[in-house]
């Protein structure tokens, strides 16, 4: 009998395949695969007419295997695997670094708008200049809130912001005639970030945080020399931290002749309150689905818009967006003003339907929001911080900024480990926070609330967090290897997936002889 | 404020539980001279009402899609969207979710995307697929850099019909990772012969089917000269409604699919967000970029998914990861798989066929406007025309008229003299018998 079965006193249903295991709201639901019967069809379509087709004996001629569902049997598919999800929605979601606040549906309904949803990228740009103001627009606005001269607007996400910075660095570089090839990067640094400068042929080479989680300036300024081309400095950093002395970081780096990059993905903790431009930073990528809002839909599309320095404005990539005398046009060339653009990064001119919820979100918050938006989210954290520091161990005092880090000491002889400890979350309602991330604390638990959440969440949160500290020290690890139990799945085998990798439905051997 | 829970009381009382004496406080490690004491110069709060009618003078400014005779293509196709995808794709447990770090409360997202790992597979007629991309031609750079690792070679061919957007992102990755590109001529008549040119340096070949002015081929024997000389054959698809009716690429011997998956599920959206479909050989999974799923148990013995290989990964390879992609395009993957599951074999292969006689039909009709032809031989939804004169002040006079006629070549290929009369034009499921007869008469009137 499974622990299930036996934790809720049902009977036993093994065997009883027809039912499928389901339980109260836990539906079992196979694959769409599963569910075919050939022929069927969730959309009505005319035949066409049979006319000789023009594809030159390039058509296809075996059956692709796509299985036949009606429109109940898709929309209950999908429902149903919608209720196997944790979402913001549906409860605190302190995912640290990810910035999982609530999505408003005003940003959703404006999305859809034909006007911007409806456009085709490309149509006559006279047909199309409310969207390329709507462009502009977002583009003021992140230019002020970061004091920042230029922006480039078509990186796709983070990573890919950042890689387009890397890439305006190594364009600088190519127009200064330099050949610099090192790229200096925090222990602490998200892996996107040495990813990116490998993409763009650095070499990475690792600076260390020193006991206040901070870049530690003197090892910083002992790496410095002339062949470093940049910093790639998130800030606040990945401890939650702001970088105290970024100044001075930012004054070392350019007198060594490189340039600032910052990741701007907690750049929700200062928005309103902290231009990245009066702390010396050449360019920035800013994620619109962290700070501003637009959904995380289970991994994206996001959008990670760049600003740039005047120094490195004239490299930003194509396309750009140019207002003058006849309205809003798009330079689509690498010519004239933007001669030294460094080539296009994405296919069209960016994450539109991003840019619309983003502008939207900016709007409704205004000026004055924003700056309640980073106190409240800076607050939240704080708080989490002062209610837990007696139960966990902080990995560095307070205060900090949108998000706080925990290490696993508290966990020190109990036999339970972060990862134990995050699953045992799950059973009391709550997505873990983020788990072994940053690298340098050990077993690292990183919760971000993000200003959307009350007091009372974040009560209930921090009373979970207690009750089950305290069972850890009690002794009482099993019911932590264990976890979690409340699930569709309970812990699932990550190695065997790894080991032998099954990343497609295929039919069962017996089906595929019966086909043949 | 609507957005944020916290009173002024709970404010108050959390900051007496932290032991600050303001908000203000909490940011001291901010250097001084850098600390906002105001909000900065832009303008304050509003609510839906005002947000929304702002944001709707926009959109007004526009001419949609949808209010005119659309025929335009070129890497991104206007289709009928079934209601049900996007109530779908709304359902807050996936829109408001992440990715699936914890797999047994994200069992949803992961058995969603293993299904459309699965639906791309068979689609492309290739082994595996990952998890999505940020669009086609980011895809069809990451396939560049894959060919680049597994061949150890530095130069990449890429046909001219590869859509032109596709071509400078992957020169664009080129100049910055330090490998050569050749990238040939426009090439509207699909003429060139690239065996030729593969020499021991060459990583791989990058080609489009149907091209970017609109051919389809069989690129079989391609494939086979390739892998003679120890290339690989990457294959583009920007309109994935094809491979319903046409020869998939892993048919042709393809070692990587890089495709646009707009077509199926999502808006056109002015250019984005799409989503980057990519599949490849089982053989080469390990340097595959981006996420995937993958099946296994959980410790009863059930099925279930998680995301897998991620030591290919960023997060766990740094430096060393096969791409530094994180964030995709996870709900536009989604949409796209749940098109896909509503239209089963019987839609999706009937709707590759109505797209196909549809443009067979427009075809012929602009044929036979005088002084007008057609370039292609061979077509799916898409061909080109050649006009007498400058195909871009045509397009603009006919949209004066609520006629979005076609992509000029000129567009993507200025300062080509020889293209500018060229035009490219789409048919869908969606163009109307009066759409055709509306572009048929007034390029007839344009043109005379």
């Amino acid at each position: 009998m499974s622990e299930w079965s036996k934790a809720l006193g049902t009977f036993e249903r093994e065997g009883d395949k027809a039912s499928g295991g389901n339980r109260g709201l836990q539906i079992e639901e196979p694959l769409l695969f599963e569910q075919n019967k050939p022929g069927r069809s969730g959309v009505d379509l005319p035949e066409p007419p049979a006319t000789a087709d023009r594809l030159g004996g390039a058509r296809r001629a075996a059956p692709i295997g796509l299985p036949g569902l009606s429109e109940p049997q898709v929309v209950r598919h999908f429902t149903r695997l919608s209720q196997k999800n944790y979402a913001i929605d549906t409860g605190l979601y302190p995912l640290g670094s990810c910035t999982m606040k609530h999505n408003p549906r005003l940003n959703e309904k404006l999305a859809r708008l034909p006007g911007f949803a409806d456009l085709h990228p490309l149509q006559p740009v006279s047909t199309v200049q409310g969207a390329l103001e709507l462009i502009d627009t977002l583009a003021h606005w992140l230019k002020r809130l970061t004091g920042m001269p230029a922006v480039a607007m078509s990186p796709a996400a983070g990573a890919h912001g950042e890689l387009c910075g890397m890439m305006c660095i190594r364009a600088a570089l190519d127009a200064r005639g330099e050949q610099r090839n090192r790229v200096l990067v925090p222990e602490s640094a998200h892996g996107t970030n040495p990813a990116t400068a490998a993409e763009c042929g650095f070499t990475i080479d690792p600076i260390p945080a020193n006991e206040r989680g901070r870049v530690d300036l003197a090892a910083l300024k002992a790496k410095l020399g002339p062949d470093v081309a940049a910093i790639m400095l998130t800030n606040p950093n990945t401890c939650g931290l702001f970088e105290d002395e970024i100044v001075a970081i930012g004054e070392a780096v350019h007198q060594a002749g490189a340039y600032f990059y910052c990741d701007g993905a907690n750049f929700n903790a200062i928005v309103g309150r902290v231009r990245p431009a009066d702390l010396g930073i050449d360019c920035m990528h800013i994620n619109l689905h962290k700070t501003f809002s637009t959904p995380h839909g289970g991994g994206g599309p996001g959008a990670g818009p760049l600003v740039l320095a005047a120094s490195l404005a004239p490299f930003a990539p194509l396309p750009w967006i140019v207002h003058d005398t006849k309205g809003f046009r798009l330079v689509e060339q690498a010519e004239g003003a933007a001669a030294q653009a460094l080539g296009r990064l994405k296919g069209n001119h960016g994450q539109m339907g991003m840019f619309v919820r983003a502008l939207a979100y900016m709007m409704s918050h205004g000026a004055d929001g924003l700056r309640q938006v980073s106190g409240d989210a800076v607050l939240n954290a704080n708080y989490l911080l002062a209610r837990l520091a007696g139960e966990l161990t902080p990995s560095f005092p307070g205060p900090t900024m949108h998000e706080v880090l925990f290490d696993d000491r508290f966990l020190d002889g109990t036999g339970v480990t972060t990862l134990d400890f995050a699953k045992a979350l799950i059973d009391e309602g709550y997505h873990p926070m983020t788990m072994y991330f940053p690298l340098v604390v050990h077993g690292a638990l990183l919760m971000e609330p993000t200003e959307t959440e009350s007091r009372a969440s974040l009560d209930g949160f921090v009373a979970a967090v207690k009750r089950l500290a305290q069972h850890a020290r009690s002794g009482d690890a099993a019911f932590f290897h264990a976890a979690p139990r409340l699930t569709p799945r309970r812990r699932l085998d990550e190695t065997a997936a790894a080991r032998k990798p099954v990343l497609r439905w295929r039919p069962a051997p017996a089906t595929r002889e019966a086909a043949e | 404020m609507r957005y944020l829970p916290l009173t002024e009381t709970d404010r108050r009382a959390m900051l007496e539980a932290i032991g600050a004496e303001s908000v203000d406080a909490l940011f001291r490690d901010v250097p001084r001279a850098a600390y906002l004491k105001s909000p900065v110069d832009l303008p304050r709060v509003q609510g839906e009402i005002e947000v929304e009618r702002a944001l709707q003078r926009m959109a007004a400014k526009n001419l949609s899609a949808g209010a005119a005779a659309s025929f335009l293509g070129a890497g991104v196709y206007r289709h009928h969207i079934p209601a049900s995808v996007d109530h779908l794709i709304q359902r807050g447990e996936f829109l408001t979710s992440y990715t699936p770090y914890q797999p047994e409360i994200a069992q949803g997202t992961l058995q969603a995307l293993f299904e459309f790992q699965t639906q791309v597979a068979l689609i492309t007629g290739m082994e595996v697929a990952n998890a999505s991309m940020y669009d086609g031609a980011s895809a069809a750079a990451e396939a560049v850099l894959m060919a680049n690792r597994l061949t150890r070679r530095h130069k990449a061919i890429l046909a001219g019909d590869l859509h032109p957007h596709y071509r400078e992102v992957a020169q664009t990755h080129a100049r910055f990772a330090g490998f050569a590109i050749d990238a040939r001529d426009p090439d509207p008549r699909a003429g060139e012969d690239l065996a030729p040119l593969i020499d021991s340096e060459t990583s791989c070949v990058v080609v489009q089917n149907p091209g970017f002015f609109g051919h389809v081929r069989d690129f079989a024997a391609l494939a086979e000269a390739c892998h003679r000389k120890g290339a690989l054959l990457v294959v583009v698809v920007t309109e994935a409604v094809s491979l319903g009716l046409v020869k998939p690429p892993g048919e042709m011997g393809a070692d990587i699919v890089a495709a646009e998956g707009q077509s199926l599920g999502n808006a056109l959206n002015f250019g984005g967000p799409h989503v980057g479909l990519f599949a490849t050989r089982e053989k080469f999974v390990r340097q595959m970029p981006g996420r995937l799923a993958g099946e296994t148990v959980d410790v009863e013995g059930r099925r279930g998914w998680v995301l897998t290989l991620s030591t290919r990964e960023q997060h766990i390879r740094r430096e060393k990861a096969t791409s530094n992609i994180c964030t995709n395009a996870g709900l536009c993957a989604l949409a796209f798989t749940i098109h896909l599951a509503l239209l089963g074999e019987a839609g999706f292969t009937r709707l590759a066929r109505i797209n196909h006689a549809k443009a067979v039909e427009l075809a012929d009709r602009l044929a036979a406007l005088s002084g007008v032809s057609v370039v292609n031989d061979t077509f799916f939804n898409e061909f080109t025309l050649r006009l007498p004169c400058p195909a871009a002040a045509v397009v603009e006079r006919l949209a004066a008229r609520g006629v979005l006629a076609g992509v000029p070549a000129s567009r993507l290929h200025p300062g080509r003299k020889d293209l500018a009369d060229l035009l490219l034009v789409a048919a869908t499921e969606l163009t109307t018998e009066d759409d055709m007869t509306l572009l048929t008469t007034t390029l007839g009137e344009a043109l005379s």
